[in-house]
């Protein structure tokens, strides 16, 4: 293939995820900004935002990368089904990275802004909300990344070009959706 | 894979430190905290559909770490194209948001031009990171769908905060 052709094909298989992506990304922030209360309220909130965002790319977009190279290697079949054991592993290795990191990134969040002298919540309240939206966004994104590589490779798509967008995207708005959603709850369980 | 993620969790951290220093000029100016996420989200994108693309071609044992190497090239330039089309778009559809939802202190073309001015930055910034860690996993000995996702995206999300802010105070400040 020379370069043109390359272009013109990555071009055409990444355009219309990219737009989609980029209509959910413009949707995250208009989350974001309407979360302005809890972002006040909770200080050091606003620098966990990009460390969450990023896991939920990282560990899921990971799992979409394993499950595209496996169907192209044929290693997996794109089939819904709870007795593939590599599939199996591959969900349970995530979802136990995603809700780790998590809380592992709100313990250094908290450390680095009291070495810092900034401002910061409880320790507890930083670890509490990061592990439910932990949590909670890792089993919506593994639903999601499975069923569009799934899906996607069935009907002659590439999955290499579906996944990485696709998990961003959901991993944005699922992402701030869940850390409002897990704010709140910690909030109203006495969390301060 | 857990060690790794710790590492671009610290990284992360930093760019979320940089979110906090400049909280200021974010709630001054409303369309640009709509475009936080859409931009850093979109430097991730580009980062990551090139680092799959060319993942797979190196399982497949297409790929040759050569710059006239057919296949790199070629993704490169569609990943400039992909930031041109796109970037405007996303500019343009966080001025319109915001001018909806609640008015905005910059005009449409301003915003336009920092998204697009933006996106080719990082697009470029995005390819070379890309190739270099694709790279490093091939001499390292590591499979690239562990490493170099993880990293391209982390790394262009930093990136997408520090271009974001360095056009804004080119352009606006």
């Amino acid at each position: 293939m020379t370069v043109r052709e390359v272009a013109i094909e990555a071009y055409r298989e990444s355009i219309p995820v990219l737009l989609l992506s980029a209509a959910g990304g413009l949707f995250a922030g208009v989350v974001l900004g309407g979360m302005d209360a809890e972002l006040e309220r909770v200080a050091g909130l606003l620098v966990l935002v990009p460390a969450l965002l990023a896991t939920r790319g990282n560990v899921y977009g990971s799992l979409g990368a394993r499950l595209g190279s496996a169907l192209h290697q044929g290693l997996v079949e794109p089939r819904f089904s709870l007795a593939d054991e590599r599939v199996n592993a591959a969900v349970a290795a995530a979802l136990a990275n995603g809700v780790l990191v998590s809380g592992v990134a709100a313990v250094l969040a908290v450390a680095l802004l009291v070495a810092l002298g900034r401002p910061s919540a409880p320790l507890m309240t930083l670890v509490g909300i990061a592990l439910v939206a932990g949590f909670v966004s890792g089993v919506l994104l593994t639903i999601a990344v499975v069923s569009v590589v799934f899906v996607g490779y069935r009907r002659g798509l590439n999955p290499d070009t579906l996944a990485g967008p696709v998990v961003t995207t959901t991993g944005d708005v699922v992402g701030i959706a869940t850390l409002l959603a897990a704010t709140r709850f910690v909030l109203a369980l006495g969390g301060a | 894979m857990f060690p790794v993620l710790v590492v671009l969790t610290a990284i992360e951290l930093g760019s979320g430190l940089v979110l906090d220093t400049f909280e200021s000029v974010l709630l001054r100016y409303p369309s640009l905290l709509v475009l936080v996420p859409v931009t850093i989200g979109m430097a991730g994108n580009l980062g990551s559909i090139l680092a799959a693309r060319l993942s797979t071609a190196f399982h497949l044992g297409l790929l040759s770490f050569d710059p006239t190497d057919d296949r790199l090239a070629g993704n490169a330039v569609a990943t400039v194209a992909l930031a041109v089309t796109v970037f405007p778009l996303v500019g343009a559809g966080a001025w319109g948001l915001q001018s909806a939802l609640g008015g905005t202190r910059l005009s449409l073309v301003s915003v336009v031009t920092i998204a697009l001015a933006s996106g080719v930055t990082l697009a470029v910034l995005a390819i070379a990171v890309t190739t270099l860690t694709t790279y490093a996993a091939y001499r390292f000995e590591l499979d690239p769908d562990d490493v170099v996702i993880p990293v391209v995206t982390n790394v262009c999300d930093v990136l997408g905060v520090l271009v974001l802010f360095g056009v804004v105070r080119l352009l606006v400040t």
